[in-house]
């Protein structure tokens, strides 16, 4: 391990305090005037909430490519704002994010609109219409059915931040259960880290030349179908998707600037989803499973486990979870690589049901075949009514195909967020 | 062969067994005797009675948690129950948290059932996520308070083996004391003792005893007001913890009867575009 460069540091903390001084007096003068009693809009009661977080991220050590920057602590900031107008069965939605990081200023300093929407409910059907955001799926280790977003994967690779959608999206509510329409004109290209950051690609990715399947690239009308249905114990969902995929295969290129680089291509695909959950007692089952065709040979993929919870265990209020998921992805060579071909997920979460909400998340990745880990911890607790903080950590070992571009790229973070 | 000590031994052995008897039936006979389980059972049903068709009810609650050292942390939210005229099933309710920040938007819907365990979902906001979760924690903890889930659900008669205790006066008014023991799976606790009001079957105070049966909390409700001329509720409700000495209060806004609650909002699908 080398010594950490303190000019580095420094630079890096000096640009982020300097931003968190802004956001924070930003969302505390504003919160400020808001704090009062409900402010009337069109008739509408409007409503402002959000937050804003500081991330510190610690990379014990050096990167593994020249052009990488090597320093070991990251400090970045982050603001997303709620703007919310609630009329009696209708509402408009806002959600604005940014985040300002001094050691990505190409991939990780960005810009998103989260949500942008107006809802409209009735009793048995309801519309959204704007940029939102979707969830679909069980399981905890690989989100497999959930399609509609694109990952926002400079935000956290674990892929759980996204980035908005334009949608419409009509919901009828029946008997025999829910069933969803989507249609999304216009695709978001996923976000990747920048050429001199860390957690990057083998090289770095020209996400200014994508590559489309479609003539209509970003432009094409992609369409879904979603439906719901709890029948006694089993919580049950179909999906159908058609269109631009949101995983892109990465195609070794030259740059602008005569390098090799690897460009996005993203093609249209099919894809049929089912998500089920068995809920007995303490027990949760779960699984997963798609069948998509377009990208390279048809193939199924799979994720199923289970999360078994010790409620009060050893006498105390806290609860032990015990989680176990099984990865099978049968895609060939011609389809986007993926880490979960073959591996088993272990994972170990405790709740302590304080009044701090602490909570503790330990688990493993681990490749069946060529035994890479995938180590992660994440623990998290309210310090005040308004202030909250996180740490995740992530680690990997006996890195081979499909980590080891990010092998050195083991790190500590720590985020605390301020709610407003 | 020592005989006499033979003797001696049946002999003991008998009286042991004897007493052990004995004991059993005058202690069946102080505490359970058939015609106290009938009275004990019939006073929940007319509790129960005195609750049907009530339709729907929502209001806002206030949940305020003190530590023995006096600290204490506010946790705000909105309630909405749904009867569900079906007998065999129980009622329907929603619960939206507002405050603190870190949690709100976060919704916990809940299908009570009598018997069997209960049907629960919550929904994340940051991930935008409905999961259902596994009901089997019924003495855990609701959000760090000194109320457990089950303390929260809606009351059925069928959860409960009852025998009523005695006839006491509590505070100003008469109370029936009866005995309840929890009938459903997982419970927390060996049993609990009421007290209801013997003029409007409210129950003002509970006595909860762990399953070592030694008392753990006592609930008081308070504050009692009466909606449609025939629906008493309390605005406040406060929960003391013996055995750590920490102590939650609830205090509930008024209550709206039979307007603004929308059945539709009782589905797992509708859970993740609540307000």
């Amino acid at each position: 391990m080398k010594p950490i460069s303190i000019k580095a540091v420094s630079r890096g903390c000096a640009n982020g305090v300097v931003a968190t001084v802004v956001l924070a007096v930003v969302a505390f003068s504003t919160n400020r005037a808001l704090a009062q009693d409900p402010l009337e809009i069109f008739g509408a009661e409007a409503e402002f909430a959000g937050s804003t977080s500081a991330e510190l991220r610690f990379f014990p050590e050096s990167p593994q490519f020249t052009d990488q920057d090597d320093r070991k602590l990251e400090l970045s900031v982050a603001i997303e704002p709620e703007f919310r107008l609630f009329w009696d069965r209708e509402r408009l939605t806002f959600i604005p994010f940014f985040r300002y990081d001094p050691a990505d200023h190409e991939g990780r300093t960005h810009g998103d609109i989260r949500e942008l929407s107006l809802y409209v409910e009735r009793d048995d059907w309801d519309v959204t219409a704007g940029i939102g955001k979707v969830f679909w799926g069980v399981a905890e280790s690989r989100h497999l059915v959930d399609i509609i977003n694109q990952a926002d994967l400079v935000e956290n690779s674990d892929e759980e931040d996204k980035l908005g959608q334009p949608m419409v999206n009509l919901n009828l509510l029946r008997d025999w259960g829910t069933l969803g329409v989507f249609v999304l004109p216009g695709f978001r290209e996923r976000t990747f880290p920048g050429d001199e950051a860390r957690l990057r690609g083998p090289l770095p990715v020209d996400t200014d030349r994508p590559i489309y399947e479609s003539a209509a690239e970003e432009h094409h009308v992609d369409a879904a179908l979603r439906y719901k249905q709890v029948i006694g114990d089993f919580d049950l969902g179909l999906s159908y998707f058609h269109g631009t995929s949101r995983e892109p295969e990465l195609v070794q290129s030259i740059g602008s600037d005569g390098r090799p680089v690897l460009r996005p291509r993203y093609e249209i695909i099919d894809q049929v989803g089912l998500d089920v959950q068995a809920t007995m007692d303490a027990w949760l089952w779960k699984l997963e499973a798609i069948h998509r065709s377009g990208a390279g040979d048809p193939f199924a993929a799979a994720v199923g486990g289970f999360e078994y919870t010790l409620f009060g265990v050893s006498d105390s209020a806290a609860d032990l979870g015990l989680l176990a998921e099984y990865h099978y992805d049968g895609r060939g060579d011609d389809a986007p690589a993926t880490i979960f071909d073959n591996d088993i997920f272990l994972g170990t979460r405790l709740a302590l049901n304080d009044t701090d909400a602490t909570e503790f998340l330990a688990g493993v990745i681990v490749d069946q075949r060529e035994g890479e880990v995938l180590a992660l911890l994440e623990a998290e607790r309210r310090i005040t009514e308004r202030w909250f903080a996180e740490v995740e950590a992530r680690f990997f070992f006996n890195a081979d195909r499909g980590t080891s571009a990010v092998q050195d790229d083991g790190h500590v973070l720590l985020r605390i967020s301020r709610y407003f | 062969m020592n005989t006499s000590r033979y003797w001696s031994g049946l002999i003991l052995a008998l009286l042991i067994t004897g007493a052990a008897v004995g004991l059993a039936i005058l202690s069946n006979k102080a505490h359970a005797g058939p015609a106290e389980d009938q009275k004990g059972l019939e006073i929940a049903q007319e509790i129960d009675r005195r609750d049907l068709g009530f339709g729907d009810s929502k209001t806002e609650m206030e949940m305020i948690l003190t530590n023995r050292t006096g600290e204490s942390s506010t946790r705000k939210l909105r309630l909405e129950t749904l009867e569900v005229p079906d007998s065999e099933e129980g009622d329907k309710s929603l619960t939206i948290f507002d405050h603190p920040r870190d949690i709100k938007g976060t919704a916990f819907l809940s299908f009570t059932k009598i018997l069997e365990p209960d049907d629960q979902w919550l929904y994340l906001p940051a991930l935008k996520r409905v999961k259902r979760i596994s009901s089997a924690n019924k003495s855990g903890p609701f959000v760090g308070s000194e109320f457990a889930y089950e303390d929260l659900t809606s009351f059925e008669v069928a959860k409960y083996s009852y025998t009523w205790l005695r006839d006491e006066p509590c505070g100003e008014m008469d109370c029936f004391v009866i005995e309840r023991i929890p009938q459903y799976e997982r419970s927390g606790y060996s049993k609990q003792i009421a007290w209801v009001d013997a003029a409007e079957y409210r129950i003002v105070k509970v006595d909860f005893y762990d399953r070592k049966d030694t008392l753990l909390k006592t609930l008081e409700s308070s504050e009692w007001q009466q909606y449609l001329d025939q629906y008493w509720r309390p605005h406040r409700m406060h929960m003391v913890n013996h055995q750590t000495g920490k102590e939650t209060t609830l205090t509930f806004q008024p209550y709206q009867f039979r307007e603004g609650v929308n059945e539709a909002n009782f589905n797992q699908s509708r859970l993740a575009r609540l307000r």
